[in-house]
């Protein structure tokens, strides 16, 4: 009887010998995916304590609550959060009936058809649109229907809205595609009509899934500097109303915050990247809300 | 008794008519235990021709279901009696590109027949599927009343309860799952879960119980438990159970339709149909034979 401490001779692993080579080769690799690892994860960290370390100075009561309006030197972000908050909303409004719509269409009604084929295409092209052409396109359709020189806010939301619903579409079709065919037979097979199937079994089997899929999109554009600047403009008061002229938000703010200081560069430069930190932090928040929705909602399919 | 190759049959017209609705939601709320002297339907199978695309899957089937009996259809895998089973219930048209020729007729009235909502048909013939699948967003309780819940008839919830009950004794679960009707569906056994689909099925009154393999993912007591159930359904219903266990179609049926392929690639077709008792000891067919003897299949 071996000793407890001394390896068995059956498993012992002399040096040089196969066993021995194979984890040595096991641990090699591990380090070397670790480090891989290590390695992707050094930017993102870096980015993420320079931003906290620049942005917190910036952070303040006042920051949060007061706008630029007035201000000089002085001021907060306040206008640009309820902007930011506001022109999201009304994108994910506009997007997610559209999106859901198209992914169901797609998923159960489309079958072979020509227009899901194309449907699917031009889908693929969207996600690819660059963010600005998103911002032009809206800018020009409100110019057209209210003249030029139109800022609002609701433009913005339409262009983020360009930029969001392929992501919307994409994720939920997936989402959709993975409810089992089982359940779809089952509701049929009670003489149950097709869009009472979807709308009672499909969606709510889908549910959490497909607000997952809404929040990563949401993350998604809600950093967008572009489309915004030239539809939403630059605006130092506070606006929570989408049709009611220009509304500040944060990305915009950070931009002209950096790129216009005022008279106390510092404080501005501070109240930048407080911005972009608030801008994180949000992003963050609709992570963590998206895991917690997902873990209340989600149904294990057997 | 008439047996299934009768070959004298009445002249009908093929109807034009929709298929009868549902009773309405008054009388299921007010039906006292299990429907007695209900009539379940007869369906009439005539020259039926299915398609997946172009492939011929099933070729020229004619036959009866009859009433208050179990009918067994057996044959060798891919023979199309599973095809077959979903072209009763208007369930087959829903793969797409699939097609329906021929006949087929419950009480006379063709379902397919223009006009015909294939949703009331199949409100008219259940279905069992191979493996369970309940609701997996619903509870128990839910679950079998899915079939009232999901086409939003209307019913006061002691009726609604009085369903439940009803149909969960008429599947033998109602003793095990009563005190937990609020559980999820997926929270019980595999025979079980297969009873509470048979619970779903016969809750809505359907007049034709159509059973797709309904024993093939359980183990031996489950599947006792559910021939048992079958064999006293059919007091009640027309059932027709596809199986592919020769033992069980010998123990739980009264007609037995046997289908076959010649080689892959052909359509399946209905070789021989007949009382039970008659398919197993002395069939007319020598296919027939070799296969319940088990020489092939």
């Amino acid at each position: 009887m071996a000793a407890p401490q001394e390896t068995p001779a059956l498993f012992a692993a002399p040096t040089g010998g196969p066993v021995w080579r194979r984890r040595t080769v096991n641990r090699a690799m591990t380090v070397v995916i670790a480090g891989a690892f290590a390695l992707a994860m050094l930017p993102l960290l870096s980015l993420l304590f320079e931003v906290a370390k620049r942005g917190i100075p910036g952070l303040s009561v006042e920051f949060f609550t007061e706008s630029a309006r007035g201000a000089i030197g002085g001021g907060g972000a306040a206008h640009a959060i309820v902007g930011t908050l506001v022109i999201t909303g009304v994108a994910a409004a506009i997007s997610v009936p559209i999106g859901i719509m198209a992914a169901i269409y797609l998923t159960e009604y489309g079958g072979k058809s020509r227009l899901r084929r194309a449907l699917t295409f031009f889908v693929d092209v969207m996600t690819g649109i660059p963010s600005i052409v998103a911002g032009l396109f809206a800018f020009a359709l409100f110019s057209l229907i209210f003249g030029p020189g139109i800022r609002l806010g609701v433009m913005g939301s339409v262009a983020l809205s360009v930029l969001m619903i392929p992501i919307v579409i994409r994720s939920s079709e997936e989402v959709l595609k993975i409810v089992p065919n089982q359940l779809r037979e089952a509701s049929a097979a009670l003489g149950t009509p097709k869009w009472r199937t979807i709308t009672k079994v499909v969606l709510p089997t889908a549910f959490a899934g497909l607000i997952t899929g809404v929040m990563i999109a949401l993350a998604r554009i809600i950093g967008e500097t572009a489309p915004l600047l030239v539809t939403t403009g630059v605006v130092d008061s506070i606006n929570s109303n989408p049709f009611d002229g220009r509304m500040q938000n944060l990305a915009v703010y950070a931009y002209s915050e950096y790129r216009t200081p005022g008279v106390m560069k510092e404080a501005s430069y501070d109240r930048a990247w407080a911005a972009a930190l608030t801008l994180i932090a949000i992003v963050m928040i609709l992570n963590v809300v998206a895991r917690l929705i997902y873990r209340r909602f989600k149904t294990e399919i057997r | 008794m008439p047996g299934a190759t009768d070959t004298t049959r009445v002249e009908r017209e093929a109807g034009q008519a929709p298929v009868p609705t549902p009773p309405p939601p008054s009388e299921i709320a007010e039906a006292a235990p299990a429907a007695e002297g209900r009539r379940a339907k007869t369906i009439e199978v005539r020259k039926l021709n299915l398609f997946y695309g172009g492939f011929h899957a099933v070729e020229n089937v004619t036959m009866t279901i009859a009433p208050n009996k179990v009918t067994a259809l057996i044959g060798s895998s891919g023979c199309g009696k599973t095809t077959f089973l979903r072209s009763l219930n208007r369930m087959h048209e829903l793969n797409v590109g699939a097609s329906v020729e021929g006949e087929v007729t419950l009480d006379g009235q063709d379902i397919y027949a223009r006009g015909v909502d294939p949703v009331q048909v199949r409100r008219l013939v259940g279905m069992v599927f191979q493996s369970p699948n309940p609701f997996p967003t619903m509870s128990i309780y839910d679950n079998v009343a899915a079939g009232l819940n999901l086409n939003a008839t209307r019913i006061k919830k002691s009726a609604k309860d009085e369903v439940v009950e009803r149909s969960l004794r008429g599947a033998h679960l109602w003793g095990e799952v009563k005190d937990r009707l609020d559980k999820p569906g997926s929270s019980l056994s595999g025979g079980q879960q297969q009873r509470l689909c048979i619970a779903r099925a016969i809750a809505v009154e359907p007049e034709v119980l159509l059973m797709d393999e309904p024993c093939s993912a359980l183990d031996p007591v489950a599947t006792l438990a559910i021939e048992d159930l079958i064999g006293e359904l059919k007091s009640e219903y027309t059932i027709a159970i596809v199986t592919h266990n020769m033992q069980q179609a010998a123990r739980a049926s009264d007609v037995t339709a046997f289908f076959n392929l010649e080689e892959t690639g052909k359509p399946g077709r209905l070789i021989e149909v007949g009382e039970t008792e008659t398919i197993f000891t002395s069939p007319k067919e020598q296919a027939t034979e070799d296969y319940v003897s088990g020489r092939f299949g």
